[in-house]
């Protein structure tokens, strides 16, 4: 065993120990702790929860990647302003309203304000979303413990799935939101250290984020010779129309993700809502501002190690990820295969864009014990992940279809029992898919965005600040920007139908046109159809205002809407938007 | 709050927003994609000035966007004695 190993297993037991305990140490026993621990967690800590939640395998180890190899650059700029612009709307146009409304997850808002068949078609929405997303950070655990602890990769997600199995199953909510605060502490620090010690190496200057400045016109320079284009010149690989469409289908889908929603739920008020989205979108912006600084210098670093160099002076990091495969020729084939005097060009060596995190504290020149804390920190990104998703599954299935649908006079013991019953299948289904991913999972990720963007976000938006939006409005543009997004999708994406598309819209990109779509379709048919009763429109307008009232209050305690009777009878609702 | 003050606090949050979400759009939508170019001839400390909106600027922006948002909203509900904040749990 390597020192490196050495160290990668002391950080992966202690973390895992401590996620361990901290999930034993808030254990539950009610529905709602399960669901959304008690409405009860401290905006702080909510907001690192769901900065864990957001920030999966892809952001930890591959964003750096995307942004400075695949997308060269400035192109990268989509994931880094798509994956944070949401917040702002989440904080503006959904948290306060949707955490004064209660209960605990997107099909319930939707079934409630709406109607039951759309609340149907929000939870197979939901459960979609949830298992492509997950099966993606299964393979993520895997892909860590392979890299850095030489497991085999099935072993690997199956020791995920124990941990993942151990703390949700047990604490439900409480148990995965206490312990994604210490995941996000973990992979925070894992991130910066290797961050600054990089910048300090290559720039003389050891935050990132001002050090990034330093080194852009070497770095264009080095990228012009070699014929790629400057790395900060706009439009080179994505054109001004797609950036845009890209952008917003990632803001407008980071919006209506039920994972990330489900976590407003769980915040003390109203208030404490608005500010979750504030540290989140803060413990966020640490990751965010500092990957794309990182993209540069590492870039930077490897284009000066590489290039004209003969293959017997690389530097140790290039042959450790060549030994695995994620340094190969520019065709594909081994490195091994060239000769060992082979002197090397940039442009003839294909890196994995995962190299760029994995490396960085080699790159940087860290000892081992650093890079044991940088697998500590994938993997801790990783589970976090998949433990909200998986409780949007177990929730789904327990409280929307078990409960709402299948058994309204559940016990609270009996709706537990079938909670936790649907998290561990829904763990093993996840593992399942990490084990044997369908080839597609790669690109379903990218577009789960544009679902989310074109299926929820109008209906709730207008569901909250659109009194007259009607059940059959929302429910036809929910369906409609679903179908339209997928058709499109699975017309022009490579694998299936290949084709150009509409004025060269990429299919990332289509989930705005689908969101478009589902505003004008929900808009026009709710202009036709039955208006919301006023019982109904009143209790939208008393979303509207934090603090105590009486609709929200009874709403909450589980009272149909027909059963109330406010002010001694029919009070009209008054007019306004 | 009675229907006319319901409808003052509506319409003062409508306008906040209003004002938040256009600074969102121009940052990000403006001078990180359709501006970029020009912008991108002004350097500020090593940063094309476009370049950087669209990779640093823009997310320092949110954060505060965020920010003025949850402190415009204190103020207001403030104002309008909404602010027993910590007694309104939903979930028993």
């Amino acid at each position: 065993m390597t020192s490196i190993q050495l160290w990668t297993l002391i950080f992966v037991v202690l973390t895992f120990g401590l996620y361990i305990y901290i999930a034993y140490a808030s254990r539950v026993s009610s529905t709602s702790g399960f669901y959304v621990a008690g409405g009860g967690i401290p905006a702080p800590a909510n907001g690192a929860a769901i900065a864990a939640d957001w920030m999966s395998a892809a952001s930890f180890i591959s964003l750096a990647g995307i942004v400075g190899l695949s997308y060269n650059g400035y192109g990268g700029s989509v994931f880094l302003m798509g994956w944070t612009g949401g917040y702002v709307l989440l904080a503006l146009l959904l948290a306060p309203y949707l955490r004064k409304f209660g209960k605990y997850t997107i099909p319930d808002f939707v079934g409630d304000r709406y109607s039951e068949s759309a609340r149907l078609i929000a939870v197979l929405c939901a459960i979609v979303v949830s298992f492509v997303y997950v099966a993606g950070q299964m393979a993520g655990v895997g892909v860590v413990f392979q890299r850095f602890l030489g497991v085999n990769t099935t072993v690997g997600i199956i020791i995920g799935m124990a941990i993942v199995f151990f703390y949700a199953v047990l604490g439900g909510m409480k148990g995965i939101t206490w312990t994604q605060v210490s995941q996000y502490s973990v992979l925070i620090i894992a991130y910066l250290i290797p961050a600054f010690a990089v910048s300090a190496q290559v720039t003389g200057v050891a935050v990132p984020q001002i050090g990034f400045g330093q080194i852009l016109t070497e770095l264009n320079g080095l990228q012009a010779d070699l014929g790629l284009g400057e790395y900060t010149s706009a439009f080179s690989d994505i054109n001004m129309l797609n950036m845009v469409l890209i952008t917003a289908a990632l803001m407008f889908g980071t919006a209506g993700l039920p994972h990330v929603i489900v976590r407003f739920y769980t915040a003390k008020s109203v208030r404490a809502a608005r500010f979750s989205a504030l540290w989140a979108l803060f413990f966020i912006s640490l990751l965010y501002t500092t990957a794309p600084s990182v993209a540069a210098f590492s870039k930077l670093q490897i284009i000066n190690d590489l290039d004209g160099t003969a293959l017997s002076d690389v530097p140790g990091w290039f042959n450790t990820w060549a030994d695995v495969g994620l340094i190969t020729a520019a065709d594909g084939s081994s490195i091994s295969s060239l000769p060992p005097e082979t002197v090397l060009q940039y442009t003839d060596v294909a890196i994995n864009n995962d190299i760029i995190v994995l490396a960085s504290p080699e790159i940087g020149g860290l000892p081992a014990p650093i890079v044991g804390l940088v697998a500590a920190g994938g993997l801790a990104a990783a589970l976090s992940t998949a433990s909200g998703l998986l409780l949007v599954i177990s929730s789904s299935v327990a409280n929307d279809i078990y409960y709402k649908k299948l058994n309204p006079g559940a016990t609270e013991a009996r709706q537990l029992l079938v909670g936790r019953m649907a998290m561990a299948a829904a763990i093993v289904v996840a593992g399942y898919l990490g084990i044997n991913p369908p080839g597609f999972v790669a690109q379903v990720v990218a577009l789960a965005f544009g679902l989310a963007a074109a299926s929820f976000f109008p209906v709730l938006v207008l569901g909250i600040f659109w009194k007259r939006c009607t059940a059959a409005g929302a429910t036809a543009g929910m369906a409609t920007g679903l179908i339209v997004t997928m058709a499109y999708m699975l017309w022009t994406i490579d694998i299936y139908g290949n084709s150009d598309g509409i004025f060269g819209i990429e299919e990332t990109g289509f989930g705005t046109i689908g969101m478009l779509v589902n505003f004008v379709v929900t808009i026009v048919v709710s202009q036709f159809t039955t208006k919301p009763t006023p019982l109904m429109q009143e209790l939208v307008e008393e979303v509207r205002f934090p603090g105590k009232t009486t609709l929200v209050a009874k709403h909450a305690e589980g009272q149909s809407l027909e059963d109330l009777d406010v002010d001694g009878g029919g009070k009209e609702p008054p007019t306004g938007r | 709050m009675d229907e006319t003050q319901r409808r003052t606090y509506w319409r003062r949050n409508l306008r906040l927003m209003a004002i938040l979400l256009t600074i969102w759009a121009l940052v990000s939508f403006g001078a990180g994609i359709l501006f970029v170019e020009p912008l991108n001839n002004i350097v500020i400390a090593g940063f094309p000035l476009g370049f950087w909106f669209a990779q640093q600027g823009s997310i320092i922006v949110f954060v505060i966007l965020i920010a003025v948002y949850v402190w415009r909203m204190d103020k207001l509900d403030a104002e309008f004695g909404i602010d027993e904040y910590e007694e309104e749990v939903h979930h028993p």
